[in-house]
């Protein structure tokens, strides 16, 4: 049983540890990091569920009958440009965060939300208390 | 090692050494894929994860900064409960999980036999894995390419094509007598050796992604790669002259256009959309061509969105 679902339990420490780096960072990059190991986590498991014991890499030649299977292998390497690609686009928009507040800290950005609306809240109460 | 290697990317507070322990870890899992048997995977994996998102982080904390500040001690007990209590249930299911490298396990049962036994005679390539990304699941890749082709006019909305806004001055292009080039020498020497036979090899893979592993993912990453490299090494503004970025920014569209023209093309030959057989006379020879070209215009797509993010990344950084 350990040696049959080793790499599923591998596979769920490396997924869990993603989250936990989303959910516990602050810095948005970092964040990505983590999303990018939940997402690399996933594709080992794919891969994983593809293999075949025996089998050999699904490119048909002479005297071979058992490969593994080239579906999860299609999927993942798609998936993995794709992948890329998102990544670049939520860089992207922490590049952009960063521009507008000049952090990419989650908690700095909070607090100057909330400080723009309390801000906000206070001049409507002085222009409208004239009328 | 890869449980070691998260765990060093968890702890540590240093971005900088954060994204590098990421590039290694997509180095390690390339490995794994590799091991178990899935070779067009893990050469897609060392060309992206290893290289291509290592400089896409590299040019983003540029701008942003390198560290982080550690997040206050009450903050991280929920999410390490939430990610444990998870965990556990996941194992808990994973016992139901056929066991690992089974031959009959239902994954194995549904297409993946057609797949081996029929595509030799059906799309023609001996590389499996190239015939159901290309032929038999080309609806798939094509909504792929699709997402890439997205995801890049994102970034281009967000930050701009890689070109300089008005009135802000280019840096004059690194003279190669000048001393800050000299002290690069050796990264100049290898770069000069290395960046012709990296283009030379990608153009390798595109054309025999059929019989060996490869394909145009995987191309268009490494050409990517090569002119990335030149970029670095001899500055940003030399690579914009060789490709100009607003040129450049019309090829993920030729490369989707192309692709989709094949599937308009079989269409009007009286086949469904992106059925090869009818490209050509005899329907191996179609499977063949359709397949080739539509390989080409992934590889142009995927080339021209990497090249232009890194522009529109490292023009933000300068």
């Amino acid at each position: 049983m350990l040696a049959g679902l080793f790499n599923y339990w591998v596979v769920i420490i490396l997924m869990m540890a993603g989250l936990y780096v989303v959910m516990s960072s602050r810095h948005l990059v970092k964040k990505i990091v983590g999303l990018n190991i939940f997402q690399t986590a996933v594709f080992i498991l794919f891969i994983s569920m593809g293999a075949v014991d025996g089998g050999t890499a699904p490119i048909l030649v002479e005297g071979t009958t058992l490969y593994s299977n080239p579906l999860p292998h299609v999927l993942i390497l798609t998936a993995i440009v794709v992948g890329v690609a998102t990544t670049a686009l939520g860089l992207a928009i922490a590049v952009r965060i960063y521009e507008a507040y000049d952090s990419v800290d989650e908690e700095d950005i909070a607090a100057m939300d909330t400080e723009d609306r309390r801000q906000e809240n206070a001049v409507t109460t002085v222009t409208n208390t004239p009328s | 090692m890869l449980v070691a290697t998260v765990i060093m990317i968890i702890r540590t507070q240093k971005l900088m050494s954060a994204v590098l322990m990421m590039s290694f870890f997509s180095l390690l899992c390339s490995c794994i894929f590799m091991v178990l048997d899935a070779v067009d995977v893990a050469f897609t994996e060392a060309a992206v994860g290893a290289g291509a998102s290592t400089i896409f982080f590299l040019a983003a904390i540029a701008i942003v900064g390198r560290t982080s500040k550690p997040s206050r001690p009450g903050k991280t007990l929920v999410p390490l409960i939430a990610c444990i209590g998870t965990g556990a249930l996941l194992v808990y299911a994973s016992f139901d999980m056929p066991y690992f490298g089974k031959v009959d396990a239902p994954i194995h049962q549904h297409v993946a036999p057609r797949y081996l036994q029929e595509s030799a005679g059906e799309v023609g390539p001996p590389n499996v894995v190239t015939s159901v990304l290309a032929s038999y699941r080309g609806y798939d890749t094509f909504g792929e390419v699709g997402v890439v082709f997205t995801a890049f006019i994102g970034v281009l909305l967000l930050l701009g094509a890689g070109t300089r806004k008005a009135g802000i001055e280019r840096p004059a292009p690194p003279n190669v007598n000048d001393e800050s080039m000299r002290q690069k020498i050796v990264l100049r020497e290898v770069s000069d050796l290395v960046v012709a036979p990296v283009l030379i090899f990608a153009l390798y893979v595109q054309w025999h992604g059929d019989f060996g592993p490869g394909g145009g993912f995987q191309a268009g990453v490494i050409f990517a790669s090569a002119i990335i490299l030149y970029a670095l090494i001899y500055g940003i503004v030399p690579a914009q002259q060789l490709l100009p970025p607003r040129k450049l920014a019309y090829l993920p569209g030729v490369g989707l256009l192309l692709y989709a023209g094949v599937g308009v093309y079989s269409m009007l030959m009286g086949g469904n959309f992106l059925d090869y057989d009818k490209v050509a006379s005899n329907p191996l020879d179609g499977q063949h061509y359709g397949i080739l070209i539509i390989e080409l215009g992934v590889g142009i797509t995927v080339a021209a969105v990497m090249i232009n993010i890194f522009f529109s990344l490292s023009e933000r950084s300068l």
